[in-house]
């Protein structure tokens, strides 16, 4: 082991939560060091190629769980590399939720309106931009085609794709070789960078321990590039202050482990995980009715069977994001593509008569591969996921040398979720099967459980300590200046994508981070810039008083 | 020979020859073992490739164990999975991978990376299987890319509106 270091701000994890961290605190003056668990790639190594060992399996990761897995970054960067960039910001209700503990279970002083500002800013930074119907992919049009022929409304959604640059390739998950997905490592990362932050790959926290002044050691070990398994050295890091961004997949189990050290954490912590209520249906579209009854076509005479094309989730129907209506019926649906090697095995022959995901019927269903449509539901869960005690390592017994792990997550759909579920399902249907569209059939729960590209709430911000991990500031309860700013600190399913939301809640948190960081003796102030276009040259002033 | 019964029952394709016997030969095309299965979970990536002369013995065990449940008598010629007519290999496959089944991780994950050799060449590199005329890219159609080896589609839209908004967008094209 080598002598241990010193900082003043030590983040882990550089998705939305670390990076937007990194970037302010070391705007701001302090020494800022960021430990990421996954590589560092850029454009040039973004690989359009399925063989395993290439970005596409080197850059997340697969967690399998009793009941749930989950799908997340791995890589500098985190989620914003693998991400569809797709950019809604949560409806106004969803801040109203009350959920399984039958209180609302946002803080009080975290609204749509009050968030609304620091969306602003992500949406600037990015940026987020709107998207025209000519910018839609095929399967986009084809979703809000079939919508409008059912009666429905449907939107192209915000996204942080610059459409000028993107090619249309829908190789989003093994990260944009064209730079045209606004990831963190053109914006905040090189951000951060450029004020003096110093971002280590390949190092993967274990655990806390407390210094008797106050501050934290953070305990290390780094990690071979190509198998993750493997583990070379270990070491230490001191820090006045510790952000804690590893994502809802990992960020507790960190806590957990370092219960030993730190003593117990708050009850909240590893409980009430959400998997925002996600679901999938995958529809084989009869492509002369696509024709006949959309009036849908495109080159070629073709009418539809563009499932390659694209560029993620682009379209989304929000007819029952609606107030109104009570909790647990509001979801949203958005056609999404998920590329060949996880996107097909869940998905389910309508009608089969052996099983379902896997044989003769199933290769049968393959055939009709560019005909699918997959759409995408992302409703209220009740928040019942929970992790059990942690492994060795990391937060999963990695199984393959990259991308798969086994964790500890425990996730049993109430009778709540189920129902949300249900009455999407029952949308989907009623939609894509109106007039012979398609069948329609949701990827079965039975192989790996229920399936999330969204982990929340493991360790979420509220008023009530009973039910949440951290204050309305982010500082985890009982262990002063440690902070939690991923989605993890998100109190609940969110029926849109997070993505906007959790960077708008991390942009929230920063005034208060450095306020707490300079009681700790950094010599930090918040400037309030946000990360130039031109690759992290913090030129801007901000234009609101959010101080 | 269990290893590849195995995957052509997660991906059924036709017969490498006459007398194939790890192949059941129900499906038209290539199926996983054509696409590469055994290939990709023999890799270093895969983890597994130690693990799976023990993980094909268990399954062996697990078919002699069903055959006498359901009175089969098995030629002694060829492991025990392979003897099985294809709808009990089938049968047995469910049964394995079945919520409650306490192996079900080990056999889940050996259909998933049989999956993914078929429908997405991940023990190769993807032009290289396009060039081939890899049977599984084949069978679902992928696209190829350009002349320079990359995916790009000029083409990708329909081009209009094709619905109306819901009533209550923001300005900032998200819901209220």
């Amino acid at each position: 082991m080598t002598s241990t270091e010193q900082t003043d701000v030590l983040v882990i994890g550089s998705g939305f939560g670390g990076a937007i961290a990194a970037y302010h605190l070391a705007a701001g003056g302090a020494k800022v060091v960021v430990l990421e668990r996954g590589p560092w790639l850029t454009a040039d190594e973004f690989d359009q190629d399925f063989e395993i060992g290439k970005s596409f399996t080197r850059i997340f990761d697969f967690t399998l769980g009793e009941g749930m897995s989950l799908l997340s970054g791995n890589c500098v960067g985190g989620g914003s590399v693998v991400y569809f960039a797709t950019m809604p910001r949560a409806p106004k209700f969803v801040f109203e939720r009350q959920g399984s503990i039958g209180r609302r279970m946002w803080p009080a002083s975290v609204t749509r309106e009050s968030l609304d500002p620091w969306y602003d800013r992500v949406s600037e930074a990015l940026p987020v931009t709107m998207t025209s119907w000519d910018e839609v992919p095929y399967a986009g049009g084809l979703w809000a085609a079939a919508c409008n022929h059912a009666g429905r409304t449907a939107n192209p959604v915000p996204s942080a794709v610059d459409v000028s640059m993107c090619t249309n390739c829908n190789w989003m998950m093994a990260g944009c070789k064209f730079d045209a997905k606004r990831s963190l490592l053109l914006n905040y990362l090189p951000g951060a960078i450029s004020h003096g932050a110093e971002i280590r790959p390949l190092h993967e926290v274990q655990y806390l321990s407390r210094n008797d002044d106050g501050g934290y050691r953070v305990h290390y070990s780094t990690v071979d590039e190509v198998d993750y398994r493997v583990h070379h050295t270990s070491g230490t890091i001191d820090a006045k202050i510790v952000i804690l961004a590893a994502g809802a997949g990992a960020t507790p189990v960190i806590l957990q482990r370092s219960e030993e050290t730190l003593g117990a954490m708050p009850h909240a912590v590893g409980r009430y995980f959400s998997g925002n209520g996600e679901r999938l249906n995958t529809a084989v579209m009869n492509e002369d009715r696509v024709r006949d009854v959309l009036g849908l076509s495109r080159e070629n005479g073709l009418a539809y069977a563009a499932n390659q094309i694209g560029r993620g989730p682009v379209v989304a129907t929000w007819d029952h994001l609606d107030a109104n209506l009570p909790e647990y019926e509001r979801f949203s649906l958005e056609q999404l593509y998920f590329p060949p090697g996880l996107g097909t095995i869940l998905a389910q022959v309508p009608d089969a008569e052996g099983p379902s995901w896997f044989g003769v019927e199933k290769k049968e269903l393959m055939r009709q591969w560019p005909s699918w449509l997959t759409i995408f539901t992302m409703s209220e869960d009740d928040n019942e996921g929970v992790f059990g005690p942690p492994p060795p390592t990391g937060n999963a017994n990695r199984i393959s040398q990259q991308m798969l792990g086994q964790g500890a997550l425990t996730y049993r759909p109430t009778k709540n979720t189920r129902r949300g579920w249900d009455l999407s399902d029952a949308e989907v249907r009623e939609i894509l099967e109106k007039d012979g569209l398609s069948r329609v059939m949701p990827w079965t729960n039975d192989v790996v459980g229920a399936y999330t590209v969204h982990p929340l709430s493991s360790c979420r911000i509220g008023d009530d300590p009973e039910t949440s991990a951290l204050d309305e500031r982010h500082e985890l309860r009982n262990h002063p200046g440690i902070f939690v700013t991923d989605g993890s600190a998100v109190p609940g399913a969110l029926t849109v994508n997070p993505a906007l939301t959790i960077a708008a809640l991390a942009e929230r948190a920063m005034p208060g981070i450095v306020r707490a960081a300079r009681e700790r003796g950094v010599a930090v102030t918040y400037v309030g810039s946000l990360p130039g276009a031109d690759a992290g040259q913090a030129t801007r002033t901000p234009s609101l008083d959010l101080v | 020979m269990t290893l590849e019964a195995y995957a052509d029952t997660i991906v059924p394709g036709e017969r490498r020859t006459p007398d194939d016997r790890a192949i059941a030969g129900v499906s038209v095309g290539g199926g996983a073992v054509a696409s590469g299965a055994v290939e990709l979970l023999e890799l270093p990536g895969s983890g597994l490739g130690e693990m799976l002369e023990g993980f094909m013995a268990m399954l062996n065990g697990h078919a002699e164990e069903y055959a006498a449940e359901q009175s089969l008598t098995l030629d002694e010629s060829v492991p025990a999975f392979v003897a099985l007519p294809f709808p009990d290999r089938t049968a047995l496959v469910v049964r394995l991978t079945a919520q409650d089944h306490p192996e079900k991780g080990v056999w889940i994950g050996l259909a998933m990376f049989s999956n993914m050799a078929f429908d997405s060449a991940a023990h190769m590199p993807t032009l290289d299987a396009l060039a081939a005329g890899h049977p599984g890219l084949l069978t679902i159609g992928y696209l190829k890319p350009e002349p320079d080896g990359v995916w790009r589609f000029p083409r990708f839209s329909y081009g209009r509106a094709l619905s109306q908004l819901h009533p209550h967008t923001t300005a900032t094209g998200s819901p209220a």
